[in-house]
């Protein structure tokens, strides 16, 4: 039995009953005349269906060599890392501008690494700040404010 | 036939040789030739983040510069692999067999050279058909109903899904899913909310920026961290001087050339067979013809040139389905479209009428572009053999910052990068399943107008669903994806053969 495969097929059920018990409550309507509930219906169950599929033919295949939901070495800290990224941006951005934003989102990004230090990580936002900005604020003129206090 | 074509090529030069075009496009290849030999970044995240930096400028532009990242990109990726032995864009993984022994022989810069020029022989190959097939095209599909629309999509669908790498059960639940994301949102016809939750900031559906950043950039750091060792460019000293083959390498390169070229239009031809697929079917080729296949994988010039050949060829064929009926090959043709989209443009047979600008602008800008690249490649190999060497520890958390204002500048909204977080988790838990994201963004871009026509060839046969097959051009698009299926459950029941074993390919595809 291949374990990821046939978690993959349990994903994809899952995303198709979603679909299909929440699809009817859309109105379904005829062939002729459908609803905005008929499609999504329709495709859920053919998701549902892909699952099995899936799930079974991982069932009857014989083990492969990378069996582990997880890699070899989970990278919690990086994944973390990477995903606080664009929450950083969105507190730092919304709140106090684009320079904190940006910093901020740059910084949790590269302490994720393994090998980064605190000077390598506030160097690196430093930078990308500064080109970030001209860029983006200077040439591309997006409307965020540089710096802002919006409070907290 | 063969005169208008000229008139509306001459006239595309004219759209694609007024300066502020020519400057996009230059943007455009430069980026992408950068991008391209950065090692795991892909063309589908490069587009994705330069895709709200468009929105500013007028359609014509916008399509050349984002066109010319992506064929910009595919010459990157050769000097990838042929330096440093690194996949780093699947389409390039074969190139690899032989281009690495070269360059540890010392022949590298040779490679080079003749890639770069095999490239642009495979290119122009690509869009001289482009400009006699395409307009053929739309003759006939101006003549589709719904129904034949339905069918065509669904076709263009399961080639794109089964056809691509891994999986074609797994590809088909990514189509499937992707179909589903573009559902979220406000029905057109009704005005229903579906599958918003209650959140009013995914009324108007999902960002195809954030999907696409999320699945191809975010989910794909989140792959690479900490995996990627610092590259080792000890063989990578490769000047301008050494990029010329020896005579007698040149006479060995022009035959391949033709072959890859033919092997890689053939490939377009066939929905769904990306470059991907045409470069390991000309790499296989031309082992067979050979007189010494045993020397293949010891640095043969004719296993590099006759790959990258149809590599390219094959890439400037995917356009013509994209611009001609609206039906994308891959995801990067599926993104292409939606940025066409996204600047009020209705993709189908009717936008080259509509739209002669962007049509035959984006055919003469190709090869702009790609005289441009021959250009650029040449004196400019060394800044990016030093390119591959930046670490990723410092890559990915600046790309982080590209995704995160990329997607909030498209619409000024903060929720939607939270959204390409969300989506980003998502994309990585589909890769360590074992799918390939891909075909999401081709079902996501696809879905809002298979539904239309769905419904619209409901409406019009009164809810008989044998419209699909009464219809006689209709009913062709369908048996061919009976077709698809059927070999696809052949393929898999039939015992394995040994195919070239090749290193398996990182990044974004």
């Amino acid at each position: 039995m291949r374990k990821r495969d046939f978690y993959a097929g349990g994903l994809m059920i899952l995303f198709g009953l979603v679909m299909a018990l929440k699809g009817p409550s859309y109105r379904l309507g005829t062939l002729m005349h459908m609803g905005p509930g008929f499609l999504p219906t329709v495709l859920g169950i053919i998701l549902i269906g892909l699952g099995i599929a899936i799930a079974a033919s991982a069932l009857t295949t014989p083990e492969g060599e990378d069996e582990d939901l997880l890699p070899e070495h989970p990278e919690w800290w990086a994944w973390g890392c990477i995903l606080a990224s664009p929450l950083a941006f969105m507190l730092f951005g919304a709140y106090f501008g684009l320079i904190p934003g940006t910093f901020a989102c740059v910084f949790t990004a590269a302490i994720g690494d393994r090998e980064a230090t605190l000077k390598s990580a506030v160097i690196l936002s430093a930078v990308v700040t500064a080109f970030g900005v001209g860029l983006f604020s200077y040439i591309l003129q997006i409307p965020m404010p540089i710096l802002a206090w919006r409070g907290l | 036939m063969i005169t208008t074509a000229l008139t509306d090529l001459w006239y595309g030069f004219g759209v694609a040789l007024e300066p502020h075009n020519i400057v996009w496009c230059f943007i455009g290849v430069l980026v992408g030739n950068m991008v391209g030999v950065l090692p795991g970044m892909g063309p589908l995240a490069t587009i994705s983040i330069l895709l709200p930096l468009t929105f500013g400028i007028k359609p014509v532009g916008a399509i050349l510069m984002l066109a010319g990242v992506m064929y910009g990109a595919q010459y990157g990726g050769a000097i990838c692999s042929i330096l440093l032995n690194l996949p780093c864009h699947p389409p390039h993984a074969v190139t690899c067999l032989d281009g690495f022994p070269m360059t540890k022989a010392g022949r590298g810069g040779a490679a080079l050279g003749a890639t770069v020029f095999a490239s642009f022989v495979g290119a122009s190959w690509g869009i001289t058909e482009m400009i006699f097939l395409a307009p053929v095209l739309v003759r006939v599909a101006l003549e589709f109903g719904p129904a034949e629309i339905c069918s065509l999509m669904l076709l263009g669908l399961l080639a794109g899904s089964t056809l691509a790498r891994g999986s074609p059960l797994k590809g088909v639940a990514m189509t499937v899913l992707g179909l589903m994301l573009g559902i979220v949102g406000t029905d057109i016809e009704t005005g229903s909310e579906r599958f918003t939750f209650g959140m009013t900031h995914l009324d108007d559906g999902i960002e195809l920026i954030a999907l696409a950043l999320g699945l191809f950039g975010i989910g794909e750091f989140m792959n690479s961290v900490n995996q990627v060792s610092t590259v080792n460019a000890k063989y990578a000293n490769v000047t301008f001087k050494d990029m010329r083959p020896s005579k007698e390498e040149m006479k060995r390169t022009i035959a391949p050339m033709f072959r890859g070229t033919l092997v890689g239009s053939l490939c377009s031809l066939i929905p769904g067979t990306g470059p991907t697929i045409a470069s390991f079917v000309a790499y296989a080729t031309e082992k067979k013809i050979s007189k010494t296949p045993e020397k293949f994988g010891t640095g043969m010039i004719e296993g590099v040139v006759c790959p990258e050949a149809s590599t390219h060829s094959s890439v400037q064929g995917d356009f013509i389905p994209t611009m001609s009926l609206g039906i994308p090959g891959d995801a990067v043709m599926a993104l292409l479209l939606g940025a066409l989209m996204i600047q009020g443009i209705v993709p189908g047979p009717q936008l080259i009428k509509e739209h002669p600008d962007i049509f035959w602008g984006l055919v003469a800008s190709f090869w702009i572009g790609n005289i441009m690249l021959v250009v650029l490649n040449v004196p400019l190999i060394g800044i990016w053999v030093k390119l591959l060497t930046i670490p990723y520890k410092y890559l990915y958390p600046s790309a982080m910052f590209f995704v995160c204002i990329g997607v909030y500048a498209a619409n000024n909204d903060m929720f939607q990068v939270g959204e390409t977080a969300v989506i980003g988790l998502l994309g990585y838990v589909l890769l360590r399943l074992g799918f390939h994201p891909a075909p999401i963004l081709l079902g996501f871009v696809l879905g809002p107008r298979f539904e239309e026509n769905f419904r619209r060839a409901m409406l019009i046969s009164r809810g008989d669903l044998g419209v699909f097959v009464e219809r006689p051009i209709s009913a062709v698009f369908i048996a061919l994806c009976v077709l698809l299926i059927a070999l696809q459950i052949y393929v898999r029941l039939r015992p394995k053969k040994n195919g070239p074993t090749v290193p398996a390919a990182q990044g974004a595809e």
